[in-house]
């Protein structure tokens, strides 16, 4: 993946494509402490309305963080990042899993010389994450 | 059911959390961030820090403890098998480290309404041992109405 820095304020951003499957979600939930069943339990998910197990928010951003810090080949590199959850990704229960599409935009460099990225999410061609921007501090 | 407005401009009691080197390691391995630095203590101190050093969102992993002890007071009114997640927001001064004990001020930013839904917004201040600001974490939840209109 290219880096942030060969990037001019509005070029795309490299795409990336994940895939999340349920044992993911798993992992996810121990590692951060959300255990809420709509995101391992396919019964508890149709009951409250779900089109089944869902992504966590939280899960997606964290793969849209490291996109971002992995662009800016500094792990630590985002200051700040914020986004609306728009949609669910609907995980189904099967080895294939359900595939993100991360992409974006590189934004303008503050006279600080901190950067601004928009990132976009989509699943099954449809936008997950809403307003998705992250703030890069200088290398 | 309408939230309690007087939960605006409130503050709880600051939670405290020891952050771990396996925690942040299990963390990392979680969301796939392979980078040495969350995962050895050497290659982080090459990197120029104390200490492995937590992902992006990490800091969810107190900060949401923090919040969900407030999300479940009855006096609030959320009910939270309704409840989805639709904003978060995180402003990061510093990254979080193995060894840090770090404190989490949840306060109440904004209730309102949202046709028939319950909006809230939390934000979680934290602070190091030293007191210094670590970072500023926000949430918004929506409280999803009865498909009926009730309020059971």
């Amino acid at each position: 993946m290219s880096a942030l820095s060969d990037l001019s304020s509005g070029d795309a951003l490299p795409a990336r494509t994940v895939t999340i499957t349920r044992a993911d979600l798993v992992r996810y939930a121990a590692a951060s402490g959300d255990q809420n069943p709509i995101h391992w339990n396919e019964r508890v998910a149709l009951e409250v309305g779900l089109p089944g197990v869902i992504a966590h928010g939280m899960f997606t951003m964290a793969l849209a963080a490291r996109y971002v810090t992995d662009l800016a080949e500094d792990p630590t590199a985002v200051v700040s990042f914020s986004t609306r959850f728009t949609r669910p990704v609907v995980v189904p229960d099967d080895d294939t899993g359900a595939t993100v599409e991360f992409g974006g935009k590189a934004g303008e460099t503050a006279d600080d010389g901190s950067r601004t990225v928009t990132v976009t999410a989509t699943h099954e061609g449809k936008g997950v994450l809403g307003k998705a921007v992250a703030t890069v501090r200088p290398a | 059911m309408p939230l309690d407005e007087s939960f605006v401009g409130r503050s709880w009691p600051a939670e405290t959390y020891e952050v771990s080197l396996e925690k942040i390691r299990e963390f990392a391995v979680a969301v796939g961030a392979d980078d040495p630095v969350h995962h050895d203590r050497h290659a982080a101190r090459s990197a120029g820090h104390p200490d492995v050093v937590a992902p992006t969102t990490f800091p969810v992993v107190f900060t949401w403890p923090a919040t969900r002890r407030v999300v479940d007071d009855p006096a609030l009114g959320l009910d939270f098998t309704r409840v989805i997640h639709r904003d978060q927001g995180f402003e990061v001064r510093r990254p979080v480290h193995a060894g840090d004990v770090v404190s989490s001020v949840v306060s109440v930013d904004e209730i309102r309404e949202l046709a028939g839904n319950d909006v809230i917004t939390f934000r979680c201040d934290v602070t190091d041992a030293d007191g210094d600001t670590v970072a500023t974490t926000r949430a918004t939840l929506v409280g999803r109405a009865e498909p009926d209109g009730g309020d059971a």
